[in-house]
C-alpha cells in the first residue's frame, strides 16, 4: 500500500469540469500523500491548472468530490468552499504560474499581508490595534518574526524593504512560496514552480521544496511541465493529459509507463494497446 | 498638441536652408489651418443678447490672430527645436525664427477686450506648453541615448515626500497659528476652511482610492448623507453639533455598506460608473423626497456649532463675547469654525495614517496590487472593500456635517457630481495614497480657484490645462512614491513605477 493510499491529506474523487462544451477534467481521481511531493504532471492544456484552480476554490468543478483531510481528522470539502475560505479556514496555499506578487509593496509587507488573518484577528475588528492593545503588538513582532525567518530561508533578506517587482525573476518565484508558507498552510500548491529559473535557481528550488515537506511537514502539491524537474523530487507522480488521467504512480512507475511516453513523445496508434 | 511629426527629417544638401524653410512653412500652414478649423468655432464666434433670443457675432480679429499665432508658433518650433542639425544652420536660423515670430507681434492688437486677451493668452499658452513638451522630450531622449538614466525625477519625488514628514509639524503649526497671523481677514479664512474641507475629503476618499484602489466617482453622495443628517437631525431634534456630528458620521458609514455590499462585486469602470450614478441618486431623492428634506428649498436655520455650550452669536444666551468679556466679533466664529475643521481633518490623516500600518490598511493595499492574490491567501476581500468604503464615507459625513453647520443652509445643488470630481481630482492630482500631496493639491485646486475668480469660466480652461500637464509631467500625481507601511532597516519609497493604480 503506497504512502498516499494510506495516509492522504487530499483525495479528489471523480472530479469533471466543464467550460460549456469543453471538458477540462474528465472524471479524475487521485490522492495526496500527507508527507508527500505529490506532482501533477502532463503537456500543455492538459489541464493541470484547471484541477489546481477547483482544488483551491478559484473554479467551481462541475461535478465530483475533493475531501481535505486536517492532521486533526477534521474533514473539508473543498467544493462547497469560495476560494478565500479555503485559504483562510481549510489552510490550503497556492502560487501562481505566472507570479502574482503585490510588486508595489515591499518584500516583508508582502510577507505581512500573507498573515492578514492571524493578525486581523489580534486587532480585534482594527480597533484594538487603534488603541494600541499590547496583544496586537505582540502578534505583529511575531509575524514579523516569522517573515524574517522565511526571508532568511530564501536568502533575500538583504532585500526586505525593497519592493517586491524589484527582485529578480527567481527571488520572486522563491518570494510567492514564502508568502504561501507564511499562512501556515497544511497543503502548499505550486503552479509551475521552476517555470523561467536557470539550473542553479531551479536546483535551489528543489531544496527548498524539500525543506518545507521534512521540516514544515506540510504536504506539497506541484504542476510541473517538465517530466525532468519532477523526477527528481516527487514522491508520487499523476500523470494528465486531455483532462484524464493516464497515470499514477512512483517516478519509477510513471517513467515506465508506455501511455506516458505516447503522450510525451507521441507515438503511432497502433503501439499503444 | 503636437498635430504631426516634422515633416521631413533630411534637408536637401544642395539648399539646405531653402528646403528647410519650404518644409517649415508647409507644416506651419496645415498647423493653421487645424488652428483655423478648431477656433473658428471656439474663438471666431460668440453668442450675445439679441432682442429676439441669442444671436451670433463675429470675432474675425480674434480668429486671425489665434491663428497667426498658432502659425507662428510652429514655425518656430519647426526652424528652433526640430529641424536644426547642423551649426551652420543653427547660426542662420534665430533670423527665421525671430521673423516667424513676428506676425504674434503684429496680432495681438491692444485694444481687444479683456477676455479676448485672456483667449489669446490661453493660446499662447498651449504654443508653449507644446514647446515646453517638446523640449522635454528631447532632454528626456537625450537621456535614453545617455549612459545612465537621471535620476532627478525620483530624487524630487523622494525629496518632496522627505519634506512631507518634516514639513508635517510645520504645516500643523502654521495651520494653528494662521487665524491669528495679520494678513488674515474674512476673506482669507473663508478659503482656508474651504480648502481644509477639501484636505479632509481628499484623505476620506484617498482611503478608497489611493489605498483600495476602488474608483468611487460618487463620493459626494456621503457629504450629502452627512450634511443632511447633521441639518435634519439638529433641526427636528435640537441635537447639539457635536453630538451629531458622530452619529452623521455612522450614518454615512453605514450608506457605505449598504451601497457596497452589492456595488463591489463589480470592478474597474462598471463599479466607477454604479457609483457615480449612486451619487446622482442620493441627489435626486434629496431633491425629491420634499416632506422630508423640503426639497430643492434645502434646509435653513441650520443650528451653528457651540463653544463648549457658548454660543457664538451676537445674541447668543450664554454667548462666547460675554463669558470671555469681549466685544462681539463676527469674525470668532469663523476662526472657531476653522479649529473645529483643522481638528477634524487632523483626526483624519492620524486615523488613516494609523489604519495604513495596521493589517486592514496593508489588505487595503494589497487589493489594490492584486485581487487573485489577496484571495489565494485567505483575505476576504468583499469585507476588506466594505471597510475602506465605510471608513471613507464617514469622513465623507463628517466633512458633511461640518459643511452643514458652517452654510447654515444647505440644498441638493451643493452635491453634484462637480464636487466628486473635484475631490478626486485632488487625489489623483495630488498623487494616489499620498497624505502631504491631497494638501498641495488642495491648496493649488481651491485656493487657485478662489485666486483666479476673475477669469470666470476660463479659469476651467486654465484647470484643464493644468491636468494636462501633471498627467504628461507626473502622470501618478505630485507626490506618486508609496512609502512602506513596516521596515525592517530602513524606510525605502516604493518608487510609482512599482505602484499598481488598482483596477476596481
Amino acid at each position: 500500500m503506497t504512502s498516499w493510499e494510506r495516509d492522504p491529506i487530499l483525495t479528489i474523487e471523480h472530479l469533471t469540469m466543464r467550460f460549456g462544451g469543453l471538458v477540462a477534467i474528465d472524471d479524475l481521481s487521485f490522492s495526496a500523500g500527507r508527507n508527500d511531493i505529490t506532482a501533477l504532471i502532463g503537456p500543455n492544456g492538459a489541464g493541470k491548472t484547471t484541477v489546481f484552480n477547483c482544488i483551491t476554490g478559484f473554479y467551481k468543478p462541475t461535478e465530483g468530490r475533493m475531501t481535505l483531510r486536517h492532521d486533526d481528522g477534521g474533514l473539508f470539502y473543498l467544493e462547497r468552499h469560495p476560494d478565500q475560505e479555503i485559504a483562510r479556514r481549510a489552510g490550503v496555499a497556492r502560487t501562481f504560474q505566472n507570479i502574482r506578487l503585490f510588486g508595489g509593496m515591499t518584500v516583508l509587507e508582502n510577507l505581512m499581508v500573507a498573515q492578514h488573518n492571524r493578525l486581523m484577528a489580534a486587532s480585534v475588528f482594527t480597533f484594538g490595534a487603534l488603541i494600541g492593545l499590547p496583544s496586537f503588538q505582540h502578534a505583529e513582532q511575531e509575524a514579523v518574526e516569522r517573515a524574517k525567518h522565511w526571508l532568511e530561508r530564501i536568502r533575500i533578506i538583504d532585500r526586505a524593504d525593497d519592493p517586491a517587482s524589484d527582485l529578480p525573476y527567481g527571488a520572486q518565484r522563491r518570494l510567492e512560496i514564502a508568502r504561501a508558507m507564511c499562512m501556515r498552510p497544511c497543503l502548499l500548491c505550486l503552479d509551475e514552480p521552476a517555470a523561467g529559473l536557470n539550473p542553479r535557481e531551479s536546483d535551489e528550488l528543489n531544496q527548498l521544496i524539500f525543506d518545507i515537506r521534512d521540516d514544515e511537514k506540510i504536504a506539497v502539491l506541484l504542476i510541473e511541465h517538465d517530466m525532468s524537474v519532477v523526477m527528481g523530487i516527487s514522491d508520487h507522480i499523476v500523470v494528465l493529459d486531455y483532462g484524464k488521467k493516464i497515470s499514477d504512480g512512483t517516478p519509477d512507475f510513471v517513467r515506465n509507463d508506455p501511455h506516458v511516453i505516447a503522450a510525451y513523445l507521441g507515438v503511432e496508434d497502433e503501439e499503444v494497446a | 498638441m503636437s498635430l504631426a511629426g516634422p515633416a521631413s527629417d533630411i534637408p536637401d544638401p544642395a539648399n539646405p536652408l531653402g528646403r528647410l524653410w519650404q518644409a517649415a512653412v508647409k507644416d506651419s500652414v496645415i498647423a493653421g489651418l487645424i488652428a483655423f478649423a478648431l477656433f473658428s468655432f471656439l474663438l471666431g464666434v460668440r453668442t450675445v443678447d439679441a432682442p429676439f433670443g441669442l444671436d451670433l457675432s463675429a470675432r474675425p480679429w480674434l480668429l486671425a490672430s489665434a491663428v497667426a499665432i498658432v502659425f507662428a508658433g510652429r514655425l518656430a518650433l519647426n526652424l528652433l527645436y526640430w529641424w536644426p542639425r547642423e551649426a551652420a544652420q543653427q547660426a542662420l536660423l534665430p533670423r527665421y525664427g525671430v521673423a516667424a515670430l513676428l506676425p504674434l507681434v503684429v496680432a495681438v492688437p491692444a485694444n481687444f477686450e479683456f477676455s479676448d486677451q485672456i483667449a489669446i493668452l490661453i493660446v499662447v499658452g498651449f504654443v508653449v506648453f507644446e514647446i515646453g513638451l517638446v523640449a522635454l522630450n528631447r532632454v528626456r531622449g537625450e537621456q535614453r541615448r545617455g549612459q545612465a538614466p537621471s535620476p532627478i525625477a525620483e530624487k524630487a519625488a523622494a525629496a518632496l515626500s522627505r519634506l512631507g514628514t518634516l514639513a508635517a509639524p510645520a504645516l500643523i503649526g502654521f495651520g494653528i497659528v494662521l487665524p491669528f497671523l495679520p494678513m488674515s481677514d474674512r476673506y482669507i479664512m473663508d478659503v482656508a476652511i474651504m480648502v481644509l474641507t477639501y484636505i479632509m475629503l481628499g484623505w476620506g476618499l484617498n482611503v478608497v482610492v489611493g489605498l483600495a484602489g476602488l474608483l468611487d466617482l460618487g463620493y459626494v453622495a456621503f457629504y450629502a448623507m452627512g450634511a443632511y443628517s447633521y441639518a435634519l437631525i439638529a433641526t427636528y431634534f435640537d441635537w447639539s453639533f457635536w453630538m451629531t456630528l458622530p452619529v452623521a458620521g455612522v450614518l454615512a458609514a453605514f450608506w457605505g455598506i449598504i451601497l457596497g455590499f452589492p456595488v463591489l462585486r463589480l470592478r474597474g469602470d462598471y463599479l466607477a460608473i454604479v457609483t457615480l450614478a449612486f451619487g446622482e441618486m442620493v441627489r435626486i431623492v434629496l431633491i425629491n423626497w420634499y416632506s422630508l428634506t423640503n426639497g430643492p428649498d434645502g434646509i435653513s436655520g441650520i443650528p451653528r456649532p457651540t463653544f463648549f455650550g457658548l454660543e457664538l452669536t451676537p445674541t447668543g444666551d450664554p454667548s462666547f463675547h460675554d463669558f470671555f468679556g469681549m466685544e462681539y466679533e463676527p469674525i470668532h466664529r469663523i476662526i472657531y469654525l476653522y479649529y473645529i475643521i483643522f481638528l477634524l481633518a487632523l483626526i483624519t490623516n492620524v486615523v488613516t495614517m494609523r489604519l495604513r500600518q495596521l493589517p486592514v490598511g496593508r489588505a487595503w493595499e494589497a487589493l489594490r496590487e492584486d485581487e487573485i492574490a489577496c484571495r489565494s491567501l485567505g483575505i476576504n476581500t468583499r469585507n476588506t472593500k466594505l471597510t475602506a468604503f465605510a471608513i471613507g464615507a464617514m469622513f465623507g459625513g463628517f466633512a458633511g456635517s461640518f459643511f452643514a453647520t458652517r452654510q447654515g443652509f444647505i440644498s441638493p445643488e451643493s452635491f453634484t457630481f462637480i464636487e466628486s470630481a473635484i475631490i478626486l481630482a485632488i487625489v489623483v492630482l495630488g498623487g494616489m495614497g499620498s497624505q502631504i500631496g491631497v494638501v498641495i493639491a488642495s491648496v493649488v485646486l481651491i485656493g487657485g480657484f478662489e485666486v483666479f475668480r476673475e477669469l470666470a469660466h476660463f479659469r476651467m480652461l486654465v484647470f484643464g490645462l493644468c491636468m494636462v500637464g501633471i498627467m504628461v509631467w507626473r502622470p501618478r500625481g505630485l507626490i506618486a512614491s508609496r512609502e512602506p507601511s513596516i521596515f525592517l532597516r530602513e524606510k525605502k519609497l516604493v518608487s510609482a513605477a512599482a505602484v499598481s493604480e488598482g483596477r476596481g
